[in-house]
This record gives structure tokens, C-alpha cells and sequence, in this order.
């Protein structure tokens, strides 16, 4: 009997791929919905924002055009323009600097995405080892897995300050971060991708008297691949964000996280910057997912459905 | 084609209860024409008939029960229910449904999933709760009120569909496959309480099978379909004595009526399958995709 | 940002006892040993790792400094308990005001959202989008931003950074919980001829309901990740994040260890309370799991 449970995945996956058409389609709208963000959040501007000058012009520049409300949410502080945003990337990442915001994001988005990454391997690794020792030991997975759930009750940046004490303010603390991140939706998901087979199989493979190997090799894993995936896109966002909140206590200048900082330390003459970064940093979050996405289109290519963890 | 003799009992003459006349169905892809599902089917149905629809897998005798009960659309011909369209009939709850699974909520109780109809068509409280019971009754499960659907089996579960398909008295009931994925046990212990029913309740049943002992020990007429496309190729009727028992399945007549509907399905091209079994393939895709931790 | 995973916590049935024979009252007695059983193992890896720990860094006076005894950090937590520079309880409950306010906040926006695309097919195409968008950013990149708009003293802004956080989550699994409902479900519902609001009472809720469970179990943490991050970007001293880089500064671990036991404390009576009123809610959905 087909029962209503809960879909246990804790955030929304797209649904299993779908034809081309389909895919234009959602271009499609991602593309007016970010026109109409834009749209919106200018037109707010036009109503309420403060006067409208030539673009990173000094204060004092002539007046384009005076909107007829004063809304505070709305001045340039708050709300910059669009086109400041854009223009402030070209712009010098600091006083007398050469590299431009843009360069510098760039440069600084690669940073921790290195970090990241690493986090991220290393996580995924610990994740799939956990999760086979649990697979394969009723007794480990009782003993153990409530203190991995446990784990991620703990803030990440509340132990961000800790770890980086006891491993000195590096890269390596870091690293440590975004892996504490990734390890866990990797462990719960494959924990079930691990135990998805059609249970028929298995006895197939019985009679043939295979090997816990040779099962978890021909078998369990193959079953598995649809949920690894699901929780590496997950895990890909997530070590991102260790990375970036990791380097704020540990130190690291060349990151993310530490740009975020600085230019949020300068918002009141800039907000722009800060709009740049966070814009880096999405950009950033995105194309690590679309990675994540790409290999899985080339692992599971040619395979039927995906089943989504 | 259409329905030669006239019903055993009641109700001389009157307007059928249901009457599909000339009725098509194409299923199309863009323009392409992708299975021709039903041509050119007639059937008249007398108040008080248990008419089975039996056929192929992929004959289209789904697609003509859910076209009588206003699911999907003909894509030509009429469909006429008391005197009016389906639709309306629809509207009227001139319908009640038993699908090949239970469709049973599993949030409520027993009770409660044979209430659903009735609060749907705003009965009071306590009216509901009486004709709940009456129907539970009915169906020999008074004692599993307070039960939720998964703590029943198959067979009981679908008892309790039938229940609430009987609860606001419809005036046709239409039954898509009702115990196709019952154990043959099951199966005929189930045929002998939908015949006690219909005895008792005298309601119009249109029921979709596959299995030819179960339509001859059942039915007033069996209409054989053939496939693609799918057409009513021949209506038998089944002059068996009432009521019908256990003894029926060993009478002469019995065998006799069981090899005339398979003769009209070798003609009509149809290989019967007994095995094969149409839906429910799509409610266990979603206990599928759900993995399986404890 | 974290997947649930509540059912891997509860017995599995291959573990139960069949459900026929014995009597109601024999079974439970029996249930209530298994679950004991079965978590056993769990609390004896809790005891034997509070007590690997106190042995070892009693013995080797390894890395005291950073990683102190249990007893110690008990002893911190009871030392800066109410007041003092690290007054721990005012500021977890500080914090606790930013996560509920903004988990009720996130909740409440999602929900309205899920209803919308739920009913609009052409708010579903725009917003379950959105919603994976929003998965692959990482959104506490907007906490400064959130800081400086709501002010940085203001508790708003941290309950906000929370509330975007809880939002995507409960808006995709609510949504999810509308629309995958059995297709035969709507076909009876049309037999009756129910209206599209009595389908959405009778089905749609009660279908979407585990689903909003599950999605508040995530949303739990994510509301206090959301509070922590806000504070790490600045604005009042006396919450629970704060305190943990302040008095990490300080070299004060023992402190540092209390307010992280702490805030892990608070996130599982926030997790706890939850799967509590998931289980008086939808009765019928835990038991069904572990009967059927």
C-alpha cells in the first residue's frame, strides 16, 4: 500500500531530468525573475530613493531626476543602484590598489573555493566511510549515528573560534570547517543510497555467494549513486559556507569570508563592495552546484529515474 | 451491439441508467495520434444490472469506466447518466467510485476515510457517524472503526472503499478492477460480498475485471472487449440462477457461460492475461524513491 | 544546509515484534525493552566518551587548554551560569528569541508561499526554481547586509537572517507536500464532485503535513545557525555567539566549551520539541512507520 511519508531530504531537489524544452523553459523564467528583481528594486528607487546622479558620481554631481517619496529603506545606503553595483567592480578593490573589485573577488572567490573544495573531498570521503561502517554494523550505526545527527545541532561557527585554536589560525582550520559541513548529508544519504537495492538482488547475488566486496562493489554502490549526488549538492553549498565563515577566526586574508568583512566594515562609504562580494560569493555558491550537477550528468548518463535521497 | 435483451428485474422499460452512445477516445501527443483507446462503443445499462467489462490489458475498458464516471472526456460520442451528462451526474453524486487500489487516507480512521464522502456532501455529524457505521456494518467491519488503513490487510481495506463508495447511496456504482491485486482466496470471498450487497442495496454496478470466472459468477451481462482499437465485440448474458453461492461455480451452465466469454475474447483477438495487471504501478514508485532505512 | 534525519534515530521495525498474538499491554512492556535495547549502545558510547576524555586529558595534560575536562567545563558553565562577563544563560536565551522569532517568521512566509504555488502552477515555476537557486547560494552572506539594514543592535536583524534560512526549506517541502498528492486520491475527491478548497482541507493539508514536520526539523537548526551568524557580524555582546568568540579570545575554553554545550543543548530540546508535537499532530504517520 502506498503510504504518505514525508519526502526525508531535507531541502527540495529539482525533479528527475526533464527534456529540453523543459530546460529553456527555466532559463526562461530565471531570467525574468532576476528582470523583475531588478525591475522592482529600481522602480522602488525611482519612487523613494534620494536623487538620481550620473553613476559614481561625488556627491554634488547634477540631479537626473528627484523621485517624489523619501523612503529610508530606499536611499543609496540601503538600496544602492544596479549600475553602481555593476560599475564598482571595475573599480579599484582598495584605494590606489591595481587589481580591480572584480579581479580581486575573482582571485578571492578561487581562494575559497580551494578550501572548500578540499573540505568538500575530504568530507564526502569521511561521509561514504561512515556510512559504509554503518551500513555493514547495525551495532556502529546505533552507537554512533545519533552523536553524527548531534553534530550538526552545534553551530559550526560556534566551534569556529575553538578549532581554530587548537589548530593555529591556517588554512588547514579551514579546511577542517567546510569538511564538518560536508561529511554529514553525505553520511545520512548514503547511509539510505547504500541500502537502496532492490532487496531481490540481493539474494541474487547470494546465490551466487558474492562477497560483502563484491556486493558493496556491484551492488550497494551502484544503488547509491542517485543519493550521493543529492547530498553532494548539498555538500557543495555547505562547504562553501564553512569556508567562508572559517576564515573570519582563522585568519585568512585572501578569502571570501575575510573580503565580506573588511567590506562590510566600509559600508557606510560603500555598500556597493559589499553588494559585489555577497554577489561573488552566490556566484561562487552556484557554480561549485552546476560542477556537482555536470558530474553528475556524466556519471549517471543513460541511467532511468533518479531517486532523490 | 448495443444491449439486446432488457434487464432481469425491476423497472420496466424505463430510461437506462446509464446509456454511452457512438462513444471515442483517442490519446494524442501534440497531434499525433498515439493509441486509439475505444471505437464506436454502445452500452445501456437498466437500473439494478451488474454489467462487467472484460477485456485485454490495454482493451480501453478503464478508460470507458472513467468515461461513464466523468474522469476523462470522450473524445466523441455522448455519455447520458439518469437522463443528464456525465458531468452533471457528476455533480449530482450520482457516483460511487472503487478504484483497483484502496484510495484510502491514511490519516483517518476506518471510520473516518467511509465518513470522507458525506462530509464532502455536508451531512451532519451525527447522520454521518450513524451511516458510517450502518455501512461498516455492511461490509463486516464494525469493529475496526477506530483502525487506521494500514492496519488492516488488502482485502479489508478494500472492503472499506466499498463501504464508502455505498455510503451516500449512489445511484451507479462503478468499480475499476476493485480486487485485481487480491489473492484468488481473497478474491472470490470478496465476489460473494459485493454480490450480497448489490442484493441488498439493489444499486447499478458497472465493474471493470480482467478475470473471466469473476465477471460470469457477478454479472447480469458481460460485455467481452477487444483491443486497439477497443471495442465492445460481444454482451453475454449471464442466466444463472440467484442468489448466486458457492454451488453456482460447479453448475453445468456456470462452465458453459465461463467458455463463451473466453471464445468471444479469442475472437475479438484478445489473449487473456492473467497476470497482468493495469495501474498501480504509480503508487509504488513513490514507496521506491523513498529508499528504504527501517 | 543539513539534511533530517529522524527516522534513523528510531528503531527500525525489522526490530518490533510482530504485531499479532501478544496482548496490547504485553506488548508495550516489550517495546519500551527493545528501545532500550536499542539505544544502549548510544548511551554507552556517551558515557565512554565523557569518561575517555576526563582520563585522558587528566593523564596526558594534553592540549588541557584548549580541549578541558567535562567536569571543568561543567564547572564553567555552573560559574558563569546567570551573570558574570560570561553570562551564559541570558545569552542563549537571547539568542533562542532571535532563532524562534525568526524560525516563526521564516515559517510563516513559507508557508504562505507554498500555498501560493501550490495553487498556481505559474508560481511553482518561478519559486521551486528560486527555491534550488537559493540552495546553492550561500546565504549568510547576507547577514551583513541584514545587520546593516535592520541596525546592528537590533535582534530583527539576526531573527531575520534566521527567518531566510527556515524559508526555503518549509516553502519546498510544504510546496512538495501540496502537489504530490496520489493522483487517485483527486480522482475520487472528483467523483464527488469536492471543491478545489475541499480538496485542499481534506487532502492536500493532511498529505502536506510530514512534509512541514520534516522541514521544521531542519528549519530548528537552521533558525539558530541563522541567530549565531547574524551575531557573528556584529551587534549586542551578551548572545550566546558572542560569548563564544569572546571568551575564546579571552582564552577562557572551559567558558568557550559551556555556551557551545549549551547552544548544542538548546538546538536538541528545539529539535526534541518538534518531533514531540510531530507525534501528537500526526499520530498516525510515526506509527505507521514503525507498525506497518
Amino acid at each position: 500500500m502506498a503510504t504518505a511519508t514525508a519526502a526525508r531530504g531535507g531541502l527540495a531537489a529539482t525533479g528527475p531530468g526533464r527534456p529540453a524544452a523543459g530546460r529553456r523553459r527555466r532559463i526562461l523564467v530565471a531570467v525574468a525573475l532576476v528582470a523583475g528583481i531588478l525591475v522592482v528594486w529600481e522602480g522602488v528607487k525611482l519612487l523613494g530613493g534620494v536623487p538620481w546622479r550620473t553613476p559614481l558620481a561625488q556627491p554634488g554631481a547634477p540631479v537626473l531626476w528627484n523621485p517624489p517619496f523619501r523612503w529610508e529603506f530606499a536611499n543609496d545606503l540601503n538600496l544602492p543602484h544596479i549600475w553602481n553595483i555593476i560599475l564598482t567592480f571595475g573599480e579599484p578593490w582598495q584605494r590606489g590598489a591595481d587589481r580591480n573589485v572584480a579581479r580581486f573577488l575573482f582571485d578571492a572567490a578561487l581562494y575559497t573555493w580551494r578550501e572548500a573544495a578540499i573540505g568538500f573531498g575530504l568530507g564526502a570521503l569521511i561521509g561514504l566511510i561512515l556510512a559504509t561502517i554503518f551500513v555493514h554494523s547495525r551495532l556502529l550505526e546505533r552507537a554512533l549515528v545519533p552523536y553524527v545527527v548531534a553534530s550538526q545541532t552545534v553551530p559550526i561557527i560556534a566551534l569556529a573560534p575553538l578549532i581554530v585554536f587548537a589548530l593555529g589560525a591556517n588554512v588547514q582550520s579551514v579546511v577542517v570547517i567546510a569538511t564538518y559541513l560536508t561529511f554529514f548529508p553525505v553520511t545520512i544519504a548514503m547511509i539510505r543510497g547504500l541500502r537502496s537495492f532492490d532487496p531481490r538482488a540481493l539474494e541474487l547475488m547470494r546465490s551466487y555467494a558474492a562477497s560483502r566486496w563484491q556486493i558493496y562493489r556491484k551492488l550497494r554502490l551502484p544503488a547509491s549513486v542517485p543519493y550521493l549526488f543529492t547530498a553532494l549538492k548539498i555538500a557543495a553549498t555547505a562547504s562553501i559556507v564553512g569556508a567562508i565563515i572559517g576564515e573570519g577566526p582563522g585568519g585568512i586574508s585572501d578569502g571570501l569570508g575575510r573580503v565580506i568583512i573588511t567590506y562590510n566594515q566600509y559600508y557606510i562609504t560603500g555598500p556597493e563592495k559589499l553588494w559585489a562580494s555577497i554577489i561573488a560569493a552566490g556566484l561562487l555558491g552556484v557554480a561549485f552546484y552546476l560542477i556537482v550537477l555536470a558530474a553528475e550528468g556524466a556519471v549517471v548518463r543513460g541511467r532511468p529515474g533518479t531517486a532523490e535521497g | 451491439m448495443t444491449a439486446g435483451s432488457g434487464p432481469p428485474s425491476p423497472t420496466p422499460a424505463a430510461a437506462p441508467v446509464v446509456r454511452v452512445a457512438g462513444v471515442d477516445k483517442t490519446f494524442r501527443r501534440g497531434d499525433r495520434v498515439v493509441t486509439k483507446a475505444l471505437e464506436a462503443i454502445d452500452l445501456d445499462i437498466a437500473r439494478g444490472e451488474f454489467v462487467s467489462l472484460i477485456g485485454p490489458s490495454g482493451c480501453g475498458k478503464s478508460t470507458l469506466l472513467r468515461i461513464v464516471g466523468d474522469l476523462t472526456a470522450p473524445t466523441s460520442g455522448e455519455v447520458t447518466v439518469n437522463g443528464k451528462t456525465a458531468e452533471k451526474a457528476r455533480r449530482d453524486r450520482d457516483y460511487g467510485m472503487v478504484f483497483q487500489a484502496p484510495v484510502l487516507f491514511d490519516w483517518r480512521t476506518v471510520e473516518d476515510n467511509v465518513k470522507l464522502p458525506l462530509e464532502v456532501l455536508g451531512w451532519d455529524g451525527a447522520r454521518r457517524t450513524a451511516r458510517a457505521r450502518e455501512m461498516l456494518e455492511l461490509v463486516e467491519l464494525g469493529e475496526f472503526l477506530r483502525h487506521h488503513p494500514y492496519q488492516l490487510s488488502g482485502g479489508m481495506q478494500q472492503r472499506v472503499a466499498i463501504a464508502r463508495a455505498l455510503t451516500f447511496e449512489p445511484s451507479i456504482l462503478l468499480m475499476d478492477e476493485p480486487f485485481g491485486a487480491l489473492d484468488e482466496m481473497t478474491r472470490e470471498r470478496m465476489n460473494g460480498e459485493v454480490l450480497r450487497i448489490w442484493e441488498q442495496t439493489g444499486t447499478t454496478i458497472l465493474f471493470v475485471t480482467h478475470s473471466i470466472p469473476e465477471a460470469v459468477f457477478l454479472s447480469t451481462r458481460v460485455a467481452v472487449m477487444s483491443a486497439r482499437p477497443g471495442r465492445i465485440t460481444k454482451i453475454i448474458d449471464v442466466d444463472l440462477p440467484r442468489p448466486r453461492t458457492e454451488q453456482t461455480r460447479e453448475l453445468r451452465r456456470y462452465f458453459e457461460l465461463v467458455t463463451a466469454v473466453r471464445e468471444a475474447l479469442r475472437a475479438g483477438g484478445g489473449d487473456l492475461d492473467d497476470s497482468g495487471t493495469v495501474g498501480g504501478a504509480a503508487s509504488a514508485q513513490r514507496t521506491i524513491a523513498e529508499g528504504g532505512v527501517g | 544546509m543539513s539534511l533530517s534525519a529522524g527516522p534513523l534515530l528510531a528503531p527500525g521495525r525489522e526490530t518490533l515484534p510482530p504485531s499479532s498474538g501478544s496482548a496490547a499491554g504485553e506488548r508495550r512492556a516489550l517495546r519500551t525493552t527493545r528501545a532500550i535495547v536499542w539505544y544502549l549502545p548510544a548511551v554507552a558510547v556517551f558515557v565512554g566518551a565523557i569518561v575517555g576524555w576526563e582520563l585522558i586529558v587528566g593523564a596526558l595534560n594534553l592540549q588541557r587548554f584548549v580541549f578541558p575536562k567535562p567536569s571543568a567545563i561543567l564547572a564553567a558553565l555552573q560559574a558563569n551560569w546567570a551573570e558574570g562577563r560570561f553570562a551564559l544563560l541570558p545569552s542563549a536565551l537571547a539568542t533562542l528569541q532571535e532563532a524562534l522569532i525568526g524560525l516563526a517568521i521564516g515559517t510563516v512566509a513559507g508557508l504562505v508561499v507554498a500555498f501560493a504555488s501550490a495553487r498556481w502552477v505559474t508560481a511553482r515555476g518561478i519559486l521551486l526554481p528560486l527555491a534550488v537557486a537559493a540552495n546553492a547560494v550561500p546565504i549568510i552572506a547576507f547577514a551583513p547586509l541584514l545587520n546593516n539594514w535592520f541596525g546592528l543592535l537590533n535582534p530583527l536583524s539576526k531573527a531575520l537572517m534566521a527567518a531566510v534560512l527556515v524559508f526555503f526549506p518549509v516553502m519546498a517541502n510544504v510546496t512538495r507536500g501540496l502537489v504530490q498528492v496520489e493522483p487517485a486520491s483527486l480522482e475520487l475527491m472528483r467523483s464527488y464532485a469536492a471543491s478545489e478548497w475541499t480538496v485542499l482541507r481534506k487532502v492536500r493539508i493532511p498529505n502536506a503535513l510530514p512534509y512541514f514536520f520534516t522541514a521544521m526539523k531542519v528549519a530548528t537548526t537552521l533558525s539558530l545557525i541563522g541567530a549565531i551568524v547574524g551575531e557573528y557580524f556584529g551587534g549586542s555582546a551578551t548572545v550566546l555567539g558572542r560569548m563564544i568568540v569572546q571568551s575564546a579570545s579571552a582564552l577562557k575554553f572551559d567558558v568557550t566549551w559551556a555556551a557551545i554545550l549549551l547552544g548544542a543543548a538548546t538546538g536538541i530540546v528545539f529539535y526534541l520539541v518538534v518531533v514531540a508535537i510531530e507525534r501528537l499532530v500526526i499520530p498516525w504517520h510515526a506509527a505507521m512507520r514503525v507498525d506497518a
